[in-house]
């Protein structure tokens, strides 16, 4: 333990008082929202939800979403306000419907690791709020070292989605694989079963010989790290993972 | 008033007795501050409301085990750390914590390192010695290193590890990218390991620009490069109309005929419209070239520019040199010398021409150049180091054009510059000047990027660990990098190398391009007759890859002294390539190995054998694979892909010798003739 001048201790008190001033100061206020021209009557997602990322890293693509009316119909002019849990940050942070009835924002996930549920919301003719929640997903280090790995060897047979420069295998095999999305199927199965599944492939718990043995090319912790890549992805979220929801 | 405080001084200090005991009092009360102060202490806050949250789980007992009270220090001398953050997070080492939400007591996730053995401020930076939040985590007076934003985590594992490194795609990318817009031009990066970051980049030589291209062209250029293509790598250095009608005309007026540039060609065009875009595909221009599509969205690679609005840039008689023998406008080109014949050069001409912008050139009228305005153009292309990219003719390439980035990772705050509004930290503000370099001032010479956030965060990643300690780290506790090697191939046939520009795609012997499979052991892998007749005419392998190996139209000399050489030289010294025969295994073993192919190791999955049935798109298709691979290569491929190819996606089925011999037998029983139907599609 450190000793203490007497001046010091008489200090003790200030330095309370100033770390809390400190930590107060470093919350930015956002700027004051626009006064909208319109008022919508639903709030839907254009595109950028579900996506993954890093934590703490912009989204690879930004969040859209739409002001519709009764009718479905775009609203130009409309207030949109984002929020979500603190960490997450947004820019910007509000804004008011663009020609297409579109406000476009950026979006930076949390420094933890999982599930981070955003809020758009807008304000309807009687002025009440409606709100649209939208899911994005923030990997951890095992995560993303997961993800490579799964773009590396999986993905092209439990991905049914093809890509310009990449053509999914999914339609030319007898025998499905399960996406790595698929929580109905894939929660159900424990972290062990997965991991004989991976090591010694599909025989070892009775299904294809498709899916062959990756014992020899990955290590345990690239393994463990597939299945917790896995886990965080999964739709519906898988329960044991830890909380549904991240808070910063 | 002055009475008043004369009867307090008596009543207090009136005689020596009741004196005394008051000073008594005001010490014994400064001194049971210490211990208050100790009690009420932050991290013994923290403590209690971890035991109080621990106490009604279902593990509580493991956990109160577990806990240690007071402060706690993690000690390593060998990288400087004193770090007292376990006071205040307890459960960072217990993982079945993993379902709390509440700071400070989460466990830490999963990572390579061991808490102990590295501390915490090695990674997130902060003051690990301090027991207070907000001397730890932020940033004070006497203390300037706060606690690294999430965001940028990645940057603390380049401080050790100095080569790319799985999981952290994030520093990685910022790497990639210093090297491939050529940031590292301007600002020198010395790395600690006393090389200096190169670039990636290939920015054209400005020598006989005139040759190549209209003075209208390149003012529409310099106005905005993204407005040609979007994917260019030059960024826009928001000059004014008179400073680009200027720059412009200097270029021009600069630049020196080549003579091949301007010769005529005899063949026409071919009057089938699609017989351009067929050679084109057929060429594979699209491994390396992009266009943008109807929809809008680039289709091909990034290895050479974008070719979308090419028709509005280039000179045809240029263009045909060009298609003749790129190596002659520049020796140093990554594309290949296709040995294009005059008709096919006239197709090419004629296609790439067809891909103008209208809009691009509309509003641009130049009047002829006045000799002060060449002159301004001179001054200005000096003034914004434009030579420190391209080679311009007359103008020397500037020493330290920009500041030097070696260290920027640890430049005091006190000497940084913020805007009204930013937050005072070192990510921001690199960040800042990264996204608008002329938020600082408009007078600055660096000119604006067209990143996005997630390019911007990757840079700054990479920019931060370029810092003190990343410089001074004794070198046993470093991850060196590979480095590149200088490999050159010899004679004839490494010429020949250098003019089809093979290591633009393919790597050998640790140097060159991640596009097309590594040839260090090529000679080792595949038939001489086959190889001849690939490179004459390479018919596909993998059918479901976009990027593909092109024509480039070989004579049968080149084809044969280019196999020789591969056989030859790119052998792999443990396989020897005749110690397994090319047929005549016993018709049973070949049955084995078709029962295995099936069965056991299900390689339909993903490879084709037999048209008809199999559909496996991944691995490259098998129907000719006996006329292509060596008996000797796929027997030890079957033990162990990885180790002659690291990295691919082939599993390693740890098979026994008797599976491998007889998976060999059937697969080299496999000579379909080389055209599957598949390859046909």
């Amino acid at each position: 333990m450190i000793r203490h001048s007497l001046t010091t201790n008489t200090l003790f008190a200030v330095v309370l008082v100033m770390s809390l001033a400190i930590s107060c100061s470093h919350r930015t206020a956002s700027a004051p929202p626009p006064k909208p021209t319109a008022f919508g009557a639903a709030i839907v997602e254009s595109s950028g939800g579900k996506q993954t990322a890093q934590t703490g890293a912009s989204l690879p693509q930004p969040l859209v979403v739409q002001v519709n009316d009764e009718q479905g119909t775009a609203v130009p002019g409309a207030l949109v306000e984002f929020s979500a849990a603190p960490g997450v940050t947004f820019d910007p942070a509000n804004g008011l419907t663009d020609s297409s009835g579109q406000v476009t924002t950026n979006v930076t996930l949390g420094g933890m690791a999982g599930r981070y549920q955003l809020t758009a919301s807008t304000i309807d003719k009687a002025r009440k709020k409606v709100d649209l929640r939208i899911e994005e997903i923030a990997l951890g280090y095992q995560q993303t070292l997961g993800r490579q790995l799964s773009d590396q060897y999986c993905d092209r047979c439990h991905n049914p989605e093809s890509t310009v420069e990449r053509l999914s295998n999914f339609d030319n095999l007898e025998i499905k694989p399960h996406p790595f999305t698929e929580g109905d199927t894939l929660n159900k199965i424990s972290d062990a079963d997965l991991t004989a599944i991976i090591s010694h492939g599909g025989p070892a718990l009775n299904k294809s010989a498709l899916m062959p043995a990756w014992g020899n090319t990955l290590s345990k912790s690239d393994i463990q790290a597939l299945i917790s890549y896995i886990r965080a992805i999964s739709d519906p979220p898988n329960r044991n993972a830890g909380p549904v929801y991240a808070e910063n | 008033m002055k009475e008043k405080l004369k009867s307090l001084w008596q009543k207090l200090f009136g005689d020596s007795v009741r004196a005394f005991g008051v000073v008594s009092l005001v010490f014994l009360v400064s001194l049971a501050i210490a211990p208050a102060k100790n009690y009420f202490s932050e991290w013994r806050h923290y403590q209690h409301g971890y035991l109080k949250m621990i106490r009604n789980r279902s593990d509580a007992v493991t956990l109160q085990r577990h806990f240690q009270g007071g402060i706690q220090q993690i000690w390593l001398p060998d990288l400087g750390v004193v770090d007292r953050c376990t006071s205040c997070h307890v459960g960072l080492k217990e993982a079945s914590l993993a379902d709390v939400n509440v700071q400070p007591f989460r466990p830490h996730p999963v990572i390579p390192h061991k808490l102990d053995q590295f501390g915490c401020t090695v990674c997130h930076r902060g003051q690990g010695a301090a027991t207070t939040v907000a001397e730890a985590h932020n940033s004070t007076l006497a203390w300037e290193q706060p606690i690294l934003p999430a965001k940028y985590i990645e940057s603390s594992c380049g401080e050790c590890h100095r080569g790319p490194l799985p999981g952290v795609p994030q520093l990685n990318q910022g790497r990639h990218l210093l090297s491939r817009y050529g940031c590292v031009r301007c600002h020198t990066v010395k790395l600690p390991d006393a090389t200096t970051m190169k670039p990636t980049d290939d920015p054209p030589s400005l020598e006989h620009i005139a040759d190549k291209t209209t003075r209208e062209w390149i003012y529409a250029w310099l106005k905005d490069p993204q407005a040609y293509a979007s994917t260019a790598t030059m960024p826009n250095f928001k000059l004014s109309d008179d400073d680009v009608r200027d720059i412009s005309a200097f270029l021009i007026a600069n630049s020196t005929p080549l003579p091949g540039d301007t010769a005529t060609l005899t063949a026409k065009a071919p009057t089938d419209p699609t017989a351009g875009a067929s050679l084109y595909g057929e060429s594979f221009c699209a491994s390396c070239h992009a266009v943008q599509n109807a929809a809008g969205n680039l289709v091909g690679g990034d290895l050479g520019p974008e070719l979308t609005r090419i028709g509005s840039k280039v000179r045809p008689e240029w263009l045909q040199a060009w298609l003749r023998n790129p190596r002659d406008y520049d020796p140093e080109t990554a594309m290949p010398h296709y040995r294009f014949n005059d008709p096919q050069v006239a197709t090419f001409t004629g296609f790439l021409l067809a891909k103008t912008d209208s809009d691009l050139l509309a509003n641009v009228h130049l009047e002829a150049a006045t000799p002060e305005q060449i002159a301004h153009g001179k001054r200005l292309v000096s003034d914004y180091g434009c030579a420190s990219c391209h080679e311009i003719g007359g103008i020397k390439k500037p020493e330290n054009f920009a500041p030097e980035l070696s260290r920027i990772g640890s430049k005091p705050i006190t000497q940084l510059v913020f805007l009204p509004g930013m937050q005072h930290t070192l990510p921001d503000y690199v960040a800042a000047k990264i996204k608008q370099p002329r938020w600082f001032g408009q007078a600055l010479k660096m000119p604006q990027y067209s990143f996005t956030p997630a390019q911007i965060d990757s840079l700054a990643t990479a920019l931060l660990a370029l810092n003190d300690r990343a410089a001074t780290l004794p070198p046993s506790l470093t991850v060196a990098a590979k480095l590149e090697s200088d490999y050159q191939p010899a004679g004839k046939a490494g010429k020949l190398m250098t003019d089809l520009a093979c290591f633009s795609c393919h790597r050998i012997n640790g140097h060159g391009g991640d596009m097309a499979p590594d040839l260090t052991w090529e000679g080792s892998s595949v038939q001489r007759e086959w190889l001849v007749e690939f490179l004459k005419n390479p018919n596909t392998l993998r059918p479901a890859l976009v990027r593909r190996m092109p024509r480039f139209n070989l004579t049968d000399t080149e084809a044969n002294e280019l196999t020789d050489y591969i056989m030859t030289v790119y052998q792999n010294p443990a396989i020897d390539r005749d110690s397994m025969p090319l047929s005549g295994y016993p018709q049973g073993q070949v049955e084995l190995g078709k029962q295995l192919f099936y069965g056991k190791y299900a390689c339909q999955g993903c490879h084709i054998v037999d048209t008809k049935t199999d559909k496996g798109y991944i691995g490259p298709t098998l129907t000719n694979v006996g006329s292509r691979l060596t008996a000797a290569w796929i027997f030890e491929w079957m033990k162990n892909p990885q180790a002659l190819r690291p990295g691919t996606a082939e599993p390693n089925r740890a098979m026994s010798d008797e599976d491998a011999r007889a998976l060999t037998a059937f697969l080299i029983s496999q000579k379909g003739g080389g055209k599957s139907e598949v390859a046909k599609k």
